[in-house]
This record gives structure tokens, C-alpha cells and sequence, in this order.
């Protein structure tokens, strides 16, 4: 059967179009019951899905006799939930106890439409087997089609569709013995009664849950109702947020900004608001203005008028309104300071909410008052996050747990957005707890590795068999070694250096050669690009790519023969590249060296074996190497690394080191960048318009200006007009009494640096392929493709280039590689955040039992705190004055030459201080890390947390 | 194209049909008493009248004379009606020269040209309603009415689209398939010899993925070639049982 749609669409000139659209009814499509005979299943997926692996549970998913907890319904049933409860109660749905749900194709295409995380979430539910979810294609099919009907809202129209669907279900399952009722959730009252009326059993889905036996901690997931949301007439604390069609239409005029807000961290009343298309950041200030946006929202935002424009306030602001009672004025207040003229920045106010990003939340109750009540306030571990109300019975078994929490909404007359509980994962305190928190924070894809992934591994026993030799050059004779850090399992770089006969060198760099084992278009790769890198904790190291690969068949480890891609240089005397090849092979690697171990080879005259004359000659090269890089304008910046000793009974931390940099880390660094800036010349030239490249922006002079004033105040000028001026300007900035001095200005200037990222070379001009802190003018990933994915990407191109390997559909377009480029970005940063985040914990732990005095000193003087490095635990931390009013020592700031003063003490940027580090006890459910200044003496105690 | 997903996770396109499946063709010949041979078909929303007048002499210009063979001389247009915006020229813009240039040379190779020298044989080819796979509808409308009006040919050429979405080959794709960007094969086969007459492809497509399109595409030309044929058989019937009645 065929009919039409027929619709009108505005063109993009203005004009009105009538589009006319074919649509084919079908008989084929089948209701997804194991209890039908009548429908023809396995027609369904077989003609153009020739897996056949689980066909019944594909096509037929709901179960024979479903099982049904439901006092409102004791016998067997199916579900069909309609759109809004898709959308809202997503949480639910998830859970493992509700099954058997049938989807109208209808509900599937509203979700896509209204939400995107919601109808991924949708998706994995829909194709997880075992939740036996059905999709059924109502709109396909002749006898659940309906034609909007003059007068109808497509929203009705869709309504009826769903109810349409449920009574055919109910029918169609009607003929069978002991028949399967059928159950329509939707929380539309208008909605429920038609369906009543045509005779479909249709509930609420809080009657649904709360009527289920065991359902008892799902009540407590389920979202807020809209309508309950305890709708107090009269007292709003928020403007209104404009309709979208104003909006959309202010956007378009010019008349407001689109931006995605940006919380801050340290001063919960104030955000940045970064404007589409273009490089501004418009400032937000104080909670009208603020005007319930949550971090990462997409919002339209109305530029204030001059007069009102502000500045971000050195003030560091936790927000610790304890009371229900919103005193938010007060709150206000604290930021309504006139500000001086040249100060001001683009001040905005938000007006509207374009799209809300959303996600869970992890965290952890605050302790109410009331124990027996069931409405809290949740805090959120990300400091961007505003505090959550949520409405929960077993408050006293979460108090001490790090639970997970949605926002459902955000009414105007609430201080804090609603939301509901979605899971617990541990106690605070516990490792496991805070590492699952820290993973799930920084959105670390963390579950073991699924079956359907492991599948594409090699089988063991594993050797190079002789297809493999014959396509790659034989360098098993070869003096290779490795060096790497301490406890490195997965080794992904090699050397060796010979002198050629012609008095050159030849150095070569082999790397893992993981592109042989991860096929593009697998599991296992789909898995690896997901992922993007390996991520490092302190105690743990989440892999990119199952362990077999990443610490066995991948690693280059000694005297084992292992596959390579190879880069071999012939290098002159003076570290001039004479040629590069570039080759896939085979090699045995004759030691895996450690990063003191390689450097007291070097330094032992006495040794003078053929490993060591290679390393003398690698290091040689190096220096030189590292020489020319600096003479072009690579920057040597600074930041605190620092290493955990782990108690290895308890895991816990006994004694913390900064990492130590010998000579020969260096020089693996050096080589790797040369074969880095090789690889991507060579795929370049190849692939103009699909290479993967890595580039580092040069960052924008304003960047600078809190370093150039910090140095300033030392009697100090940085040149950053360049990174050559730069560099030079850093090696010239010594400071006799203060020898941390040097390192703190790099490490200050490592701050104003922008982030290095990814792209595909297709999609930007070439003068922006630059490498600023490098100087390179071209760079890429190609040397850790067991941690890396964009280094798997580069072999691909590479193997491409050279003949080795073919190429594939999704390799060339452009497209398709940045999309790519943009999740690995992501990760990449992620990654990052969690290191930190990690090391953080650590320290928490390690000062768990311990006082200790250290060495620090003032990185930042705000308005209302100091900002204090501590070197030898890599340890920053803020320093609250004037918290205590009572208090007799009072600090006071001073703008212009950035000093606190209390009495005879003054704080300068740089100064160093003596401060004692312990655990703040006082409230069990937050342990946080508490510094006071011992010297120079002042009586303040403050706390941080971290 | 952001939001549209032409295919489904359920293994359904937009319309409503699966990947495989053609859109419903319905196919007359005979319609106008005028010319030599005429047909009319439809596929899906896209509706298509070619008329075909000849062999007769070379009209116009004697030099376009060929010796040896005949001449075919094509014309392509589409109403001005055929598109959602009113068209402006129903002819003679580079898309319909190309595509009167792509027939002439589809027919030239199936014709046999060389039992008619010194001739002409005109195809005209009108699209009313325009929805994807225009070329397709054409070539399909044409060998109807050529094969109404008697001309001897190689075989029946049909021709057939596919796409290619989430790794999955789409036979026959609508306009709506055909605007997304994605990459479309058009072939013209002779689905007995199982020859390829006329092959284009628009945009990018990996070399790997190839083969499976135009497997799928040459699939869809065998469909398209039963329905024409019992189309055909239909039509000889027909006639030739007026025909004895008349007598």
C-alpha cells in the first residue's frame, strides 16, 4: 500500500515549497512477541542482515511470559511508554528490572528530535539484548498508520499514533491463551483518558513504579513531575527564560548571542560565556544573570549596557548558603562593587536556554537536617555544577556514599535545579569509590573490554609467521634497544644508532606496530577511537587496547621478536638528516633499558659494548639535535610531575618524589620528536587533505599578561612576541635569592599556553598547521600508538604512503577524520584532568596520617585568598584570608602592586612561605586538605579543598 | 545531512522501504497514437513519457548523415511543473544537454544501428514529475517505446541508482537520497549479457565499497528488467488479440 506525505517547507530564499514525499505501508512488519505465530519473524531482519548470530532474541525480543511485579496489573504484560516519558524517566528505563517495552518508531523519532543524549541512551537500551526492548515501526505499518487529521497538532497526531499502536498490540495479542495485556505509560492526562476510553490499560509512571513490589529504589530515580515541582505561586527567584521562537529569531537579528556558558570554578556566581563564531568570552555575573544556566548549556545571552559592564572578580567564591531559605541578594551584594573603567569586560546577561547539555553527576549527599526527611540537597563533585535538590528515602544509607545524580528541571522559584538519584558507587573515602568517581567526572570510557571487542584479538600462541616476513625488512640483527620510566609495561619505542661507512649515522626509531593487530572497521577499533588514549593513574592505567596487545604482543620488550614500523635516518656528523626511509619490519629488541640505567651505561667509561657506543651516539646526536630545536624557538617550560611510593600491601602512598629529568630522557624525547615531524612531512605530502596532524596555536598576547606582570613586579620583562623572544626571555629571568623563582615563571607561563590539539589537514589553512611550543611547522602523533589512537591513524597513513598497507573508506574523508580528531581532543584532555585529579586524591591519601611542614610558595595574590605551590608534592592550594571576621589579624588587598598585608607581613607574588599540611577532620563526609602559614607568622587557619 | 538518517536502526529508509527494495514502477506503452512508439512509466513520484518517432529520413541538416549507421537523435526535458520550484528552462541548460548527450549514447550502443544507414530515429523524453533517478526513468521509459515502435535492439536496457549509507547499499534512491550528499551510482545494464551499457558515479566512494553498489545497482536493473518485460508481454498481447478481433 503506498500513500503520500505532503507537507510545505519554507526554502532558504524565503519562498514557500510544497514537498510531496512518498511513504510505503507495509505488512511485513511484526510485533517482536514470542508469543505470536502469526507473523512471518524472521523475514524481518534476514534479507538485507545476514549475521545470524541470536536471530530469535533480534527479531523476537519480548519474552514468552513476562513477568509482572505491578499490583496494578498482576498478569503478564508489555509496556509502551510514550515520548515524554522516554525522554524524562530515561534513568528508569535503564534499569535492568524493567523489560519487555515496546517503543512506537514514532516515540524513537521524537526522542532524536528533542534530545540527543536521551536517544543514544535510547539507542544502547534498544540494542541491548537482554532488556528485550522492541522497536516497533508503527509508522511503516498498514494497520497502525494514521494521517494527521485537519485541525491536529502533530503532537496529538503523534499521541494517537502511540495509542493506535497500543490497541493493535492488545488486539493483535488478544487471540492467544493467557493473553498479554498491554500497558500505555504516559503521564498526559488527556492522553491517559482517550486511551482508557478505547479500551487500553493506560497508568502514570509514577503509579507504574511505585505499584511494582520491589520497585523501591526506583522511586526514588524517577524524575520530578513537571507539574509537582512544587510550583509556589508568587515568589520567583529567577527572570523568565524568552520562548525559544524569540530567541531563535534574536539570535538571527543579532539582537542576542548564542555561547555555550562556561561555569567558573572558583567563583560559583560567575561564568563565561563563549560566543559562537567568534573569539570573544562575554562575562556573566550573579544569579539573576546567571539565570539558572548550568555548565556547558548552550544559552542566548543580551549584552548588558555599558554603565553595567564588570569585571571577573578576584574573589574566590564556594557557595555555602547552608539554609533553604535563598538569601541569593546577600549573595549579590558581595560582587555589587563599582568597577574602574578600564577593568570592564563584556558583561552579559543569559535570557534563554538554547540546548541543555545535561549529564550525571557524581557526588555526594549534603547532611540534612531533618534525618527522616526525603528532600536534600546533593553537591556535585565538579565545582561548575550547582548544588541539586533531590527527593530521596534512604538518605541514611547514601550520607556516607558517593551517589550519581540527574538534573531533571529548573524551575524559576527554586534556588537550585531538581533532580533525582541514579546510582551509588561507594564509600567516600574508599580508593575504588573515588577512582570510579574521578573516571565517571572526567567521562574515562572504563568498563572492561566487551567480548565482541576481545574477539578481534590474535590467538595465542602468537609468532610472525612467514606471510609476515615477506612484506617487511628483516632488523632482527640489529643492536635495538628501549628506554622508558620504571614499571613500563607497555613499550611502544625503540632505538639503535650505527656508524655507517661513509662516517654518517644511522639512527633508527622503532615503533609498535599496533596498526598490524587493531583492523580499521572492527570492534576492537570502533573500541580504541572511542577511547582515544590510555589513561594513567596514579595507581591504575585505564588501557586503550586490551592488555594482551598493550603489555605483550605490542611492547617492544627484549629479545622477543616483535613487528615494527620502522623510521630510519641517515644522520651527519653535524645532525643534519642526510635521508629518511621509512619501513615496516621485524626486530628483537636487546634491552629494555630504564632512564638510569641507559644514562649510567653512558657514564660508566668502562663499558664499551655495542649498546652502549649506539647510546653514546643517540645521546650524542641528541644534544645536538635539541640544540637547533631550541636555536629555532622551542620554549623549555616547566610543570610539577610528581610520583607516588606505594605501600605495596595497601596500595596506599608512603613517600611522594618529583619525577627526576636525566640526560637521556631527553634524548628518547628528541628522537621521537624528529621521527614525529618526519612522519608528518611524509603523510602531508601524500594526504594534503586527510592527514592527521597535531598543531599548537600560538597563544594570544592578552594571554600573557598576568605572567609579564608577576615578572614585572621582580624587575623582570618578558618578551612574548615571539616564542623565540620568549624563551630567551625565560633563560635570562634568574633570581639569585629565590632559585624556585625560574621555575615558577615557566611553570606560570605554561598556564597562558593554548592547548595542542588534533586536526585533519584538509580542514585548515596551512600557515595555522604550526607547532608553537615546539617550533616545528609541522608535527603529528606517530610514536605511541599502544596509548595513542591518533598514532594508529598516522601508521595507517603512513603503511598508506608506502605501500604496505591499503587504504579505507573512512581513512580519506576528511570529514569523517575530524570528527575523529575533535573526540580524541576530548579525551585527550579528559585524560589529563583525571591524571591530576588522581594525583590529588593521592595526596589526600598520603596526608591522611601526617602534619607535615613545607616549603611553598605564592603563585597568585587574589582578592580574598593566596594561591600556594607546593614543589614537592606538585600541590596547589588556596589560601583563604579573611574568612573569619572575627578574627584579629585582617588582611588587605592591594590591587595595584597585588599584595595581601596583615601588621608588619606582606605577601608577594613569588614569596616563599612556610606552611604546615593535615587533614581537616572536622567534617567526616568531606575530608578536605587543610594549609596554614607557619612562617612568616600570622595566625590564620584556613582550609582548601581539593 | 545532519538530523535526516537516511536508514533506520530498524533496516528502514525514509519511505518505508528496505534497502533492497525498488519503489513501486508502473509502466504503460502505446499511450500516444501519433508517434511511432510511446511509453509511460512511473517510479515512485518520478513520472516519465518518452515517444519515439522513425526510422525515417535524416531531417534538418544532410550532414549529420551517417553511412553506415543510423542516426539517434535524443531529447531530454523536464516539465516546467516537474520540481517543487516552477523550472525556468525545460530544456536545453548544461543538465539536459548532458543527459540528452548520456541517452544518445546509452541508445547508440543498444540499437542496432547499422540495419538502418542513412536514417534517424528521434527519442523524446519528457520528465513530469521529477523525484530521483531521473536518467534511470528515462532510459527505462525510452526502451518501452522504442521496443513499441519496433526498432530492433540488442536487448532491453534498464536502468537502475543505488547509494550507499551507514555501510549498506541502497537500491533505487530518491530525491530526497539523492540530496544528502552521499555517493550515487548509476548504471544502465543489458540484464540478459549482464553488459554495462552507461555507468556514473557522483561523489566520493571508496574502491572497496564499489563492487557491493554496483552489485546491488545491477540487481535492481534485473528487477526493473521483469517488470518491464511483463509490461511488454502484457501490451503484445493485447494487441495482437485486438488485432485478431479486428480481423
Amino acid at each position: 500500500m503506498l500513500t503520500s506525505k505532503v507537507f510545505v517547507k519554507k526554502t532558504k530564499k524565503g519562498g514557500v515549497l510544497k514537498v510531496v514525499r512518498e511513504h510505503y505501508l507495509r505488512d511485513d512488519i511484526t510485533c517482536g512477541s514470542q508469543h505470536c505465530t502469526k507473523c512471518d519473524h524472521n523475514k524481518n531482519h534476514t534479507t538485507y542482515d545476514d549475521q545470524d548470530d541470536g536471530d530469535d532474541l533480534k527479531n523476537q525480543p519480548l519474552v514468552l511470559s513476562p513477568k509482572s511485579d505491578s499490583e496494578l496489573c498482576p498478569e503478564p504484560h508489555y509496556i509502551i511508554p510514550d515520548t515524554n516519558v522516554v525522554l524524562h524517566q530515561i534513568d528508569i528505563l535503564e534499569d535492568e528490572s524493567l523489560q519487555n517495552f515496546i517503543i512506537p518508531q514514532i516515540v524513537v523519532d521524537e526522542v532524536k528530535h528533542r534530545s540527543l543524549p536521551a536517544n543514544k541512551r535510547l539507542k544502547d537500551i534498544l540494542s541491548n539484548c537482554s532488556k528485550h526492548f522492541y522497536t516497533f515501526c508503527n509508522e511503516y505499518n498498514n494497520e497502525t498508520y494514521i494521517e494527521r487529521q485537519a485541525g491536529e497538532s502533530s503532537n496529538d497526531r503523534n499521541d494517537r499514533a502511540i495509542r493506535k499502536t497500543a490497541k493493535w498490540y492488545t488486539e493483535h495479542l488478544a487471540e492467544y491463551q493467557d493473553d498479554i495485556k498491554i500497558i500505555l505509560l504516559t503521564d498526559d492526562k488527556d492522553n491517559r483518558t482517550k486511551a482508557i476510553e478505547e479500551g487500553i490499560k493506560a497508568f502514570t509512571v509514577h503509579d507504574y513504579i511505585k505499584s511494582l513490589k520491589n520497585g523501591g529504589n526506583l522511586v526514588d530515580r524517577l524524575a520530578w513531575k513537571s507539574s509537582a515541582g512544587s510550583q509556589q505561586e508568587g515568589k520567583y527567584i529567577y527572570p523568565e527564560h524568552l520562548p525559544t521562537s524569540e530567541v531563535l529569531k534574536g539570535v538571527k537579528s543579532g539582537k542576542y548571542l548564542q555561547g555555550s556558558f562556561m561555569a567558573s570554578r572558583e567563583n560559583y556566581l560567575e561564568a563565561s560565556v563563549n560566543v559562537t563564531d567568534s573569539e570573544n568570552f562575554v562575562l556573566i555575573q550573579g544569579h539573576q544573570n546567571l539565570n539558572r544556566a548550568v555548565h556547558n548549556d548552550i544559552v542566548a545571552i543580551e549584552m548588558l549596557p555599558k554603565e553595567e559592564w564588570s569585571c571577573p572578580s578576584s574573589l574566590v567564591l564556594e557557595d555555602t548558603v547552608s539554609a533553604e531559605t535563598d538569601d541569593v541578594l546577600e549573595d549579590d551584594l558581595k560582587l555589587k562593587n563599582k568597577v574602574p573603567e578600564h577593568l570592564r569586560q563584556p558583561t552579559g546577561r543569559v535570557i534563554g536556554i538554547i540546548k541543555r547539555n545535561w549529564r550525571q553527576y557524581c557526588g555526594i549527599l549534603r547532611p540534612s537536617l531533618l534525618k527522616k526527611g526525603t528532600k536534600h540537597i546533593f553537591i556535585p563533585a565538579e565545582r561548575r555544577i550547582p548544588r541539586i535538590r533531590i527527593e530521596t528515602r534512604q538518605a541514611e544509607d547514601l550520607a556516607n556514599q558517593r551517589i550519581i545524580v540527574a538534573i531533571d528541571s529548573w524551575p524559576r522559584s527554586s534556588r537550585y535545579p531538581q533532580g533525582h538519584f541514579v546510582r551509588k558507587l561507594g564509600t567516600i573515602g574508599d580508593k575504588a569509590a573515588e577512582n570510579e568517581v574521578l573516571l565517571l567526572e572526567h567521562d574515562v570510557p572504563h568498563q572492561v573490554f566487551s567480548e565482541k571487542v576481545l574477539s578481534f584479538l590474535p590467538k595465542m600462541p602468537w609468532s610472525i609467521t612467514e606471510e609476515d616476513m615477506k612484506r617487511r625488512t628483516d632488523l632482527r640483527h640489529i643492536v635495538v634497544c628501549s628506554v622508558d620510566p620504571p614499571g613500563c609495561t607497555d613499550i611502544d619505542d625503540a632505538l639503535h644508532c650505527r656508524k655507517l661507512d661513509n662516517g654518517n649515522y644511522e639512527v633508527g626509531v622503532h615503533i609498535a606496530d599496533v596498526s598490524h593487530f587493531i583492523r580499521p572497521g572492527t570492534a576492537l577499533d570502533d573500541e580504541a577511537a572511542n577511547r582515544g588514549t590510555t589513561v594513567y593513574l596514579t595507581d591504575k592505567r585505564i588501557d586503550m587496547v586490551p592488555e594482551l596487545l598493550s603489555s605483550n604482543l605490542c611492547s617492544l620488550r627484549c629479545d622477543v621478536e616483535r613487528l615494527a614500523f620502522t623510521v630510519i635516518w641517515e644522520i651527519k656528523e653535524d645532525a643534519t638528516i642526510v635521508n629518511t626511509k621509512f619501513m615496516k619490519s621485524v626486530i628483537n629488541s636487546k634491552a629494555s633499558l630504564m632512564y638510569s640505567e641507559a644514562q649510567a651505561r653512558i657514564d660508566d667509561k668502562t663499558m664499551n659494548d655495542e649498546l652502549t657506543i649506539s647510546l653514546r651516539g643517540l645521546n650524542r646526536l641528541a644534544k645536538l639535535l635539541k640544540k637547533g630545536r631550541i636555536e629555532a624557538g622551542a620554549l623549555c617550560l616547566a610543570s610539577t610531575e610528581v610520583r607516588f611510593q606505594v605501600d605495596s600491601e595497601t596500595a596506599d602512598p608512603i613517600d611522594v618524589k618529583t619525577k627526576q629529568l636525566l640526560e637521556t630522557n631527553s634524548m628518547v624525547e628528541e628522537f621521537m620528536l624528529l621521527a614525529n615531524i618526519s612522519v608528518a612531512k611524509k603523510i602531508l605530502e601524500e594526504f594534503p587533505n586527510c592527514a592527521l596532524l597535531r598543531r599548537h596555536p600560538s597563544p594570544p598576547p592578552s594571554n600573557f599578561e598576568p605572567v609579564i606582570k608577576a615578572a614585572s613586579s621582580k624587575g623582570f620583562t618578558l618578551d612574548c612576541s615571539s616564542n623565540k623572544k620568549l624563551a630567551e626571555s625565560l633563560d635570562i629571568a634568574v633570581f639569585e635569592e629565590n632559585q624556585f623563582f625560574n621555575t615558577m615563571l615557566r611553570i606560570m607561563t605554561t598556564r597562558c599556553m593554548m592547548q595542542a590539539v588534533y586536526f585533519c589537514s584538509g580542514m585548515l589553512p596551512e600557515s595555522e598547521f604550526g607547532h608553537y611550543g615546539l617550533a616545528a611547522d609541522i608535527y603529528t602523533h606517530f610514536t605511541s600508538p599502544i596509548r595513542r589512537y591518533s598514532d594508529i591513524i598516522a601508521h595507517r597513513l603512513l603503511a598508506v604512503c608506502i605501500g604496505a598497507d591499503a587504504s579505507y573508506p573512512n581513512l580519506l574523508e576528511k570529514k569523517k577524520t575530524q570528527t575523529l580528531c575533535n573526540n580524541l581532543n576530548y579525551r585527550h584532555k579528559m585524560a589529563q584532568y583525571a591524571g591530576r585529579a588522581s594525583v590529588n586524591l593521592h595526596t589526600h591519601l598520603f596526608f591522611k596520617s601526617r602534619v607535615q611542614d613545607e616549603d611553598g610558595y605564592v603563585l597568585f595574590v587574589r582578592k580574598n585568598a593566596l594561591q600556594v605551590l607546593i614543589p614537592k608534592y606538585g600541590l596547589e592550594g588556596t589560601i583563604y584570608l579573611n574568612n573569619d571576621k572575627k578574627s584579629k589579624v585582617q588582611f588587605i588587598y592591594n590591587e595595584e602592586q597585588d599584595t595581601q598585608t596583615a601588621g608588619n607581613v606582606v605577601f608577594h607574588v613569588f614569596d616563599h612561605v612556610v606552611v604546615q599540611l593535615s587533614i581537616d577532620r572536622s567534617n567526616v563526609q568531606h575530608l578536605k586538605l587543610s594549609i596554614q602559614i607557619v612562617q612568616p607568622e600570622v595566625m590564620i587557619i584556613v582550609c582548601i579543598s581539593i | 545531512m545532519a538530523g535526516l538518517e537516511l536508514l533506520s536502526d530498524q533496516g528502514f529508509r525514509i519511505d518505508g522501504r528496505r534497502p533492497n527494495e525498488l519503489r513501486k514502477i508502473q509502466c504503460r506503452l502505446g499511450v500516444f497514437k501519433q508517434s511511432d512508439g510511446s511509453a509511460y512509466i512511473e517510479q515512485g513520484n518520478t513520472k516519465v513519457l518518452a515517444a519515439v518517432y522513425g526510422p525515417h529520413e535524416v531531417r534538418g541538416s544532410r550532414s549529420k548523415m551517417l553511412h553506415d549507421k543510423v542516426l539517434v537523435n535524443c531529447q531530454y526535458s523536464m516539465a516546467t511543473f516537474s520540481t517543487g520550484e516552477r523550472k525556468k528552462r525545460p530544456r536545453g541548460d548544461r543538465k539536459s544537454t548532458e543527459m540528452t548527450m548520456h541517452l544518445k549514447q546509452t541508445f547508440d550502443a543498444v540499437i542496432l544501428t547499422s540495419l538502418y544507414p542513412r536514417s534517424q530515429i528521434d527519442i523524446y523524453v519528457e520528465v513530469l514529475q521529477s523525484d530521483g533517478g531521473n536518467y534511470c526513468a528515462s532510459v527505462n521509459a525510452a526502451t518501452l517505446a522504442l521496443i513499441d515502435a519496433g526498432i530492433p535492439l540488442k536487448d532491453y536496457v534498464c536502468a537502475c541508482s543505488a547509494g550507499f549509507v551507514n555501510d549498506t547499499s541502497i537500491v533505487d534512491i530518491s530525491y530526497l537520497e539523492e540530496s544528502g550528499g552521499g555517493p550515487e551510482l548509476i548504471v544502465a545494464t543489458l540484464p540478459k549479457s549482464e553488459q554495462i551499457v552507461f555507468l556514473e558515479m557522483n561523489s566520493r566512494l571508496h574502491e572497496d565499497n564499489l563492487s557491493k553498489v554496483l552489485d546491488v545497482a545491477s540487481k535492481g536493473c534485473k528487477d526493473i528488467y521483469e517488470i518491464l518485460d511483463r509490461a511488454v508481454r502484457e501490451h503484445v498481447s493485447k494487441v495482437s488479440h485486438s488485432l485478431a478481433t479486428t480481423d
